[in-house]
């Protein structure tokens, strides 16, 4: 039976803060726009952000977009892109206005104001003292977002396709995207969605990792679907440990509790980031904190009877602030450990968090790939937003509070980008069968029934290989053994086969397409962490402890074809102001 | 420790049975996990979760008798045997896997969405952190339908009640001071069932994973439309 397509201006794969806002700027636009979310779009991952969204309103502390753009660029360790940066911190202003009149319920201080606190990273006039840039609504900001840009757009009447999952972009000849196969999950049945115009906003794949602060659902699908068409994936090595998952368990605690005023201790009860960074302490980028905390847990003064994780004290702040700005953090405490956080501290180690890399893209989140001019060519047709994509605004670390503004501003820059594009490209463009037959080959390729390995097993073993060989701390042995397991890992994918071959929401065979995309981006991590012979930002390399702006300061890219790197350059110059020179991270 | 499940699947059951499965307790282990560990068993069982943290709202399931989510509840504080079943008068999809167009379409209907008619300010729309308080304990619902499948007046009136989820996404707005939609939200209230069909039985604040007051919020609606007709 000949499979139905469906014809729309643009299809957003994805429904996030990144998918959502491109598609209310799209659906406002009165163009017909798709959103296609394997799960319901209020469940999608942005609804677990917790802490923050950075825009420099001066509502608490003087601010200025060009500081913000400075605490970036450092944070970045250099690495980020200072256009795409500069554009993001300017917008980051209006954006964040345009949320609160869209309905986000922010917390406000006594003036009406949004809340801002204070986050790691951040600091007034270049590097002095602590701002306080983070706007909230209490511990709770992804949420209330998310569910503003839902809500938005059920009054933008967008088309949503609720429980479809997208196997593959369709792609023609001359390399242009003209959509997407998906499965409709309750019914097991495909249907061909053509678009003039495509946006990635899948999110992370932190699920590649054992123990991460993210969702069942983040296992870079979108990553995966670009590598698959062809498309590099860029910085992959950039991935990011927040300092503060519940130990052993992963569930996040927001970086937000340290910007209200927690702190770290080690098992001898000792203030350990006195000695890190002396003068920014807990509130130093987080690849400088999760560093600190596990040298800590290495060198003997780890916490609890195994010495294993370090601990997070907010008992001193007293419950009136706990209780009322870290909600949800009291009601994580409270269910998986059975503590009150403003009475007993929180075992915290450093957990699998973001992915600073993704789906190249310049700043109006158009994809950018290596081809005969250059190594930023425009991919007709395709976008990308959010974390699945690499502006790059976060370069080797990202800033928390950083991750929001990034889906926001690039989702909504997608959102404009693909107006104009469709005013150009008005018609779709032809669509032949055997442009549909690679995704439809991926999707086949569990039919096949017998005896084999079950996904579960070989996802838990990536995911412990992934934990084991591309952890906090790296090393050229450590990595080279874990890119052999990996690509015999790869070998054995072949060998899986599904029992349930049923159509009706099956989730078996779903996980199996996610699992081939866990190991596709798996490998575009683990390969690009082997090659890169530096340390910089979250990539810490034990054998090159050292950043190394000669050699190193340079994009990594990524192809599955034949799993080979290559390289760009960083983009040094900002659009209006002065470039920020690399020079020594200290906090 | 055995739990039990609800299974059914429209391809190949003529009925729903209850099928048993042996899982290995572990401390701290919750609901999800449990079921989770019966996926690993037979990888045709289906329900759906995602988060783990009781925030996205997927994992909403009847556990002996009442309404809970699956990720936070511990399994070290259920009766045994631990009874599974999908979530009360949806019909099912498969296993635990209700279909809930109704309850998203109930939602739709309430305009869930801040409705400003006076030109909008360069910056935010002030609001005070008192008038900011008022939305606390409503803001924070999940869409899990914990609530919803739980109240009797949705079970006979889907269509028409618009339960106390949507009735709860209602007030949010009606109670947030930047919302100027106040008339019409109210008026389109009107009629015996959209609203009315509430009769305060109360399984919606007995069962919310996140501790909401849906019962309050309708109260509030219906005292402001008093105050208003008067």
């Amino acid at each position: 039976m000949p499979i139905p397509h469906r014809k729309f201006d643009a299809l957003i794969i994805g429904a996030g803060g990144a998918g959502l806002n491109a598609a209310l700027r799209l659906a406002s636009a009165d163009l017909r726009v798709a959103v296609v979310s394997k799960v319901f779009p209020t469940r999608s991952h942005t609804v677990a952000a917790q802490g923050g969204v950075n825009a420099a309103l001066a509502n608490v502390l003087p601010d200025d977009w060009h500081w913000h753009m400075f605490d970036t660029v450092k944070g970045s360790d250099y690495l980020g892109d200072q256009d795409a940066i500069e554009y993001m911190c300017r917008e980051a202003i209006p954006t964040v206005y345009e949320l609160e009149h869209a309905g986000v319920p922010f917390s406000r201080i006594d003036d009406g104001r949004i809340y801002q606190r204070a986050f790691g990273g951040q600091s007034q006039n270049f590097g002095g003292d602590q701002a306080a840039r983070t706007c909230a609504a209490a511990d709770r900001t992804g949420h209330a977002i998310l569910h503003t840009l839902y809500q938005q757009n059920v009054r933008a009447r967008t088309h949503f396709f609720d429980e479809y999952f997208a196997i593959d972009l369709i792609r023609d000849e001359e390399g242009a995207i003209l959509g997407a196969l998906v499965l409709e999950i309750e019914t097991g049945e495909t249907l061909i969605i053509e678009a003039k115009a495509t946006l990635l906003a899948t999110g992370g794949h932190g699920q590649v990792f054992r123990t991460t602060t993210n969702a069942f659902i983040n296992t870079g699908d979108g990553m995966a679907m670009a590598l698959r068409a062809g498309v590099p994936l860029m910085d992959m090595e950039f991935y990011q440990f927040h300092p503060t998952g519940v130990a052993g368990k992963g569930m996040l605690i927001t970086e937000g509790a340290r910007g209200e005023g927690g702190y770290l201790i080690n098992g001898d009860g000792e203030r350990f980031m006195e000695r890190y960074a002396p003068r920014a302490l807990d509130l130093a980028s987080r690849d400088v904190v999760a560093r600190s905390m596990v040298t800590e847990i290495r060198e003997g003064r780890g916490a609890g009877p195994d010495k294993d994780h370090v601990m997070l004290r907010l008992d001193h702040l007293g419950a009136d602030v706990v209780h009322r700005r870290l909600p949800g953090i009291t009601d994580i405490c409270r269910v998986f450990l059975g503590i009150d956080p403003a009475e007993q501290p929180i075992p915290v180690f450093p957990t699998a968090h973001y992915a600073m890399g993704g789906i190249p893209t310049d700043r109006y989140a158009r994809v950018v790939a290596p081809a005969r001019h250059g190594p930023e060519e425009i991919v007709p047709g395709l976008y990308a937003a959010g974390e699945c994509a690499c502006v790059s605004v976060h370069g080797a670390n990202r800033l928390g509070g950083n991750s929001l503004l990034d889906i926001l501003v690039f989702g909504r820059a997608a959102g404009t980008d693909i107006l104009d594009y469709v005013a150009e490209n008005p018609n779709h463009r032809p669509m032949r069968e055997a442009d549909i037959e690679p995704a439809l080959t991926r999707l086949g390729r569990w039919d096949r029934t017998g005896e084999g390995e079950s996904v579960a097993a070989v996802k838990a073993d990536l995911r412990k290989l992934m934990e084991d060989h591309c952890g906090v701390f790296r090393d050229d042995a450590t990595m080279a053994e874990g890119v052999e397991k990996l690509k015999a890992l790869r070998e054995r994918v072949e060998h899986v086969r599904l029992k349930d071959q049923s159509r009706t929401f099956n989730t078996a065979r779903i996980e199996a397409l996610e699992l081939d995309n866990l190991v596709d981006v798996g490998m575009a991590t683990l390969m690009s962490a082997y090659h890169r012979q530096e340390s910089r930002g979250a990539h810490s390399r034990v054998d090159y402890p050292e950043r190394d702006d000669e050699q190193w300061m340079k994009h990594s890219l990524y192809a599955r074809d034949g799993d080979s790197m290559d390289y760009k350059p960083v983009r040094t110059k900002p659009l209006t102001v002065e470039s920020f020179p690399p020079k020594a991270r200290v906090y | 420790m055995q739990i039990t499940v609800y299974r059914y699947h429209p391809e190949q059951d003529n009925k729903p049975r209850m099928q048993t499965y042996e899982v290995e307790e572990q401390p701290g282990m919750m609901l999800r996990e449990a079921l989770l560990a019966i996926k690993a068993q037979d990888e045709t069982f289906a329900f759906r979760h995602s988060c783990g943290e009781g925030v996205c709202g997927s994992d909403a399931i009847n556990v002996n008798g009442g309404n809970k989510l699956a990720c936070i509840t511990p399994v070290s504080e259920l009766k045994r045997p631990i009874q599974v079943r999908p979530l009360p008068g949806r019909p099912v999809i498969r296993d635990l896997v209700v279909d809930m167009t109704q309850f998203y379409e109930q939602y739709r209907n309430v305009q869930p969405y801040l409705i400003r008619k006076e030109p909008l300010p360069e910056q935010e729309i002030r609001q005070s952190p008192e008038d900011r308080d008022k939305l606390d304990g409503l803001y924070e619902c999940i869409m899990c339908g914990a609530c919803s499948t739980a109240c009797p007046s949705f079970w006979w009136n889907p269509e028409k009640f618009h339960g106390p989820q949507a009735l709860l996404a209602s007030w949010r707005f009606l109670a947030d001071s930047r919302d100027q939609a106040t008339e019409e939200r109210l008026d389109a209230l009107e009629g015996p069932y959209k609203l009315f069909r509430c009769h305060t039985i109360m399984n919606c604040v007995e069962v919310c994973p996140k501790g909401l007051n849906p019962t309050r919020a309708i109260g509030k609606i219906k005292d402001l439309m008093l105050e208003k007709s008067i």
